[in-house]
């Protein structure tokens, strides 16, 4: 059975009347200018993409092979175009679209804009006015495959506005990974992707998330995320940017609600061209004896501006402890990074909160210690560079680590 | 040819100020020298500079390392002619870790001892650890050792070995010298060394051919280094001002 009409009709009217609410952060886009809409059919298998997709969703982790993984989705522009679950793994989870979520399970109501609020800004609202699909993810209780579930949300056209709506459950003491690549098939589209994500991690479970975009020169990125951990739960967040992108601004927040539970943020950006990057993290400590992390590592080049941003925010009246790490390094005399962590005690008393932030140059000292090794200048930089940012994921393959390290070996000279 | 290593009237600059003053210095293949002097005498200089740190100005002088005038050399040419140092003090480099480094600079021939290295110098759990991050006085010193014999370059620069280290250490340390020099087994006649002391321990744990004494950035009283270490003890390096 579907959710019901009047929860739907009363999300739509609220997301109406924010149709024109601008951003707190982030320069304000014209939607109007990204309304075509595009339809495409099924694949047989990810194998059958066109060689241009192909290459554009392997460099976002995604396995075209589907070796190491527990199932598939795969979105292109506006049309769900495959889902797969590896046999193996069937009655341990379900991989659907949320438009079929939606109309098959009354009980999505309690996940469907709930973990992030349809009336924030205008992003959300154009995401639940036209919403084109996005990825359910459910493993049930106390399942944990061994693989990934890999995503992709792919855009392939023009002026189009890809409107996903994520929605990950891990039920009760579960365990899942996810990966999900969100990339272009053209490097000059021009377009927009709003991607609202709702994760729900119930008692014990635990979520192992990572999301890799790959972006270009004209194309701008929206997301709205919104976690929600319950008792003894445990999210984990792995993002990366390491390609140029227009603008992106997204505030992940995760609401721990349950007692012990906690979550970790690594975030990876690599500022290139005139890219304008406003990435951050909240994590919300509601519960007893909750945990928090949050690691940001950015590199800005060329003429890149990022702002990140980290909340650290204490509501409970027991003990918690947050610590934020916030770190940049600027390569070039015309990027600009702000580095803004807050830390926010709301009547908690026993709440430890802790940053650090720092932005510097890459240290000669620890340059000219390696080339004393007969490392060069440029590996040197290089291998300074990829430690720094530290892009420790697993069931990332070795080709997309190689060419994350060449990005950073082309770049890093401006760094010499 | 029997000089490794010849520094000529060499005058060394840090900011502007003389660290070194015309030190003429030379070692042959074979050899291992160790330079006393107390603090702030130049010795970390001396090393420092043979490397091509640049913050070390070369204002006068030349350094020949087998045969060829390397002066104008950068760090990393010198490494590939076959320096190497051992820092008193190494930088930390999170994220790099110990083990990457010694992949990227194990040769062929190294490799297959790397693990025995790793083992004798008691580091297996520390390759996966940023270099220097959290490690003790003794740990870096081991570290920096590995590295070394990883590395295999025919003349090896160490400075102060046993700063830092407690007892049970220094002979772990002297042992890994020895066996960076050849010398636990023949002595390799195509390994150099120059240690760096300002307490002489090493002495203890390590076969060393010549003493000298650097003293306000001049080399002075070369000989015998137990007769050195012993003139020290005595006198205090003051009297070396004396003897310029």
């Amino acid at each position: 059975m579907p959710i019901s009409s009047s929860y739907h009709s009363d999300l739509m009217q609220r997301a109406e009347k924010a149709k024109g609410k601008k951003a707190v952060f982030g320069p304000d886009i014209d939607l109007s200018s990204y309304t075509q809409h595009i339809e495409r059919g099924r694949l047989e298998s990810l194998e059958s993409l066109s060689q241009q997709a192909k290459e554009a969703v392997i460099m976002t982790g995604i396995n075209i092979k589907e070796d190491w993984r527990a199932g598939s989705y795969m979105q292109i522009d506006h049309s769900v175009v495959y889902e797969s679950l590896n046999k193996a793994y069937e009655g341990q989870l379900e991989i659907r679209s949320t438009t079929d979520a939606l109309n098959r399970y009354d009980w999505m109501e309690k996940y469907f804009w709930n973990a992030v609020a349809v009336d924030q800004d205008k992003y959300t609202a154009e995401a639940a006015l036209n919403m084109t699909h996005g990825y359910f993810i459910r493993v049930f209780s106390h399942q944990r495959p061994p693989y990934p579930v890999q995503s992709c949300l792919l855009v392939a056209e023009n002026y189009i506005s890809q409107n996903v709506h994520n929605i990950i459950i891990v039920e009760e003491g579960a365990e899942l990974q996810v990966i999900t690549g969100c990339t272009l098939a053209k490097r000059d589209a021009e377009g927009i992707h709003l991607g609202i994500s709702e994760f729900y991690v119930k008692k014990g479970g635990k979520l192992f998330f990572t999301m890799i975009h790959n972006w270009a020169d004209n194309f701008h990125v929206r997301p709205r995320t919104g976690v929600v951990v319950e008792e003894d739960g445990f999210f984990l967040s792995n993002y990366v940017l390491l390609n140029p992108v227009k603008s992106i601004q997204a505030f992940p927040a995760a609401y721990l609600k349950g007692d012990r539970a906690s979550a970790k943020f690594n975030t990876v950006v690599y500022g290139l061209k005139d890219s304008h990057i406003d990435l951050g993290s909240r994590i919300i400590l509601e519960g007893r004896e909750t945990r928090g992390e949050s690691i940001a590592r950015t590199i800005a080049a060329d003429e890149s501006t990022i702002y990140s941003r980290g909340d650290l925010i204490a509501r409970t009246k027991e003990y918690c402890l947050a610590h934020l790490d916030c770190r940049g390094i600027l390569f070039s005399n015309k990027a600009t990074i702000f580095a803004i962590p807050q830390l926010i005690s709301e009547g908690a008393r026993k709440a430890e909160l802790s940053h650090e932030a720092s932005i510097g140059p890459i240290a000669e000292e620890q340059v000219e210690y390696l080339m004393s090794r007969g490392i060069s200048r440029e590996d040197a930089v290089s291998l300074i560079t990829s430690g720094f940012l530290n892009l420790d994921i697993p069931f990332i393959p070795d080709f997309l680590d190689k060419n994350i390290k060449d990005v950073i070996k082309a770049t890093a000279k401006e760094a010499l | 040819m029997n000089e490794m290593l010849k520094t000529v009237d060499l005058w060394v600059t840090v900011s502007e100020k003389y660290v070194l003053k015309g030190v003429n210095f030379s070692l042959n293949y074979g050899e291992t020298n160790i330079l006393f002097g107390p603090n702030g005498a130049g010795k970390t200089s001396f090393m420092l500079t043979l490397m091509g740190f640049p913050r070390y100005k070369v204002e006068q002088g030349r350094i020949y390392f087998k045969g060829e005038d390397i002066t104008e050399k950068d760090i990393y040419e010198r490494a590939h002619m076959g320096i190497g140092v051992s820092f008193q003090r190494p930088p930390t480099v999170r994220g790099v870790t110990l083990r990457k480094v010694i992949d990227i600079i194990s040769t062929e021939a190294s490799s297959k001892e790397n693990v025995e290295s790793i083992e004798k110098l008691r580091l297996s759990e520390h390759l996966d650890r940023g270099l220097n991050d959290g490690f003790s006085g003794g740990e870096m010193k081991r570290s920096e050792l590995l590295q070394l014999m990883v590395q295999r370059p025919d003349l090896v620069l160490i400075d102060e070995p046993e700063s830092g280290v407690d007892i049970e250490n220094i002979a772990l340390v002297g042992e890994a010298i020895n066996s960076l020099l050849g010398k636990d087994r023949v002595k390799d006649p195509k390994r150099g060394a120059v240690i760096i002391t300002h307490t002489g321990y090493i002495l203890d744990f390590v076969n060393v051919d010549k003493g000298y004494i650097i003293f306000d950035g001049h080399l002075v009283c070369g000989g015998n280094p137990r007769d050195i270490l012993s003139e020290v003890k005595r006198h205090g390096y003051r009297r070396c001002a004396e003897c310029r």
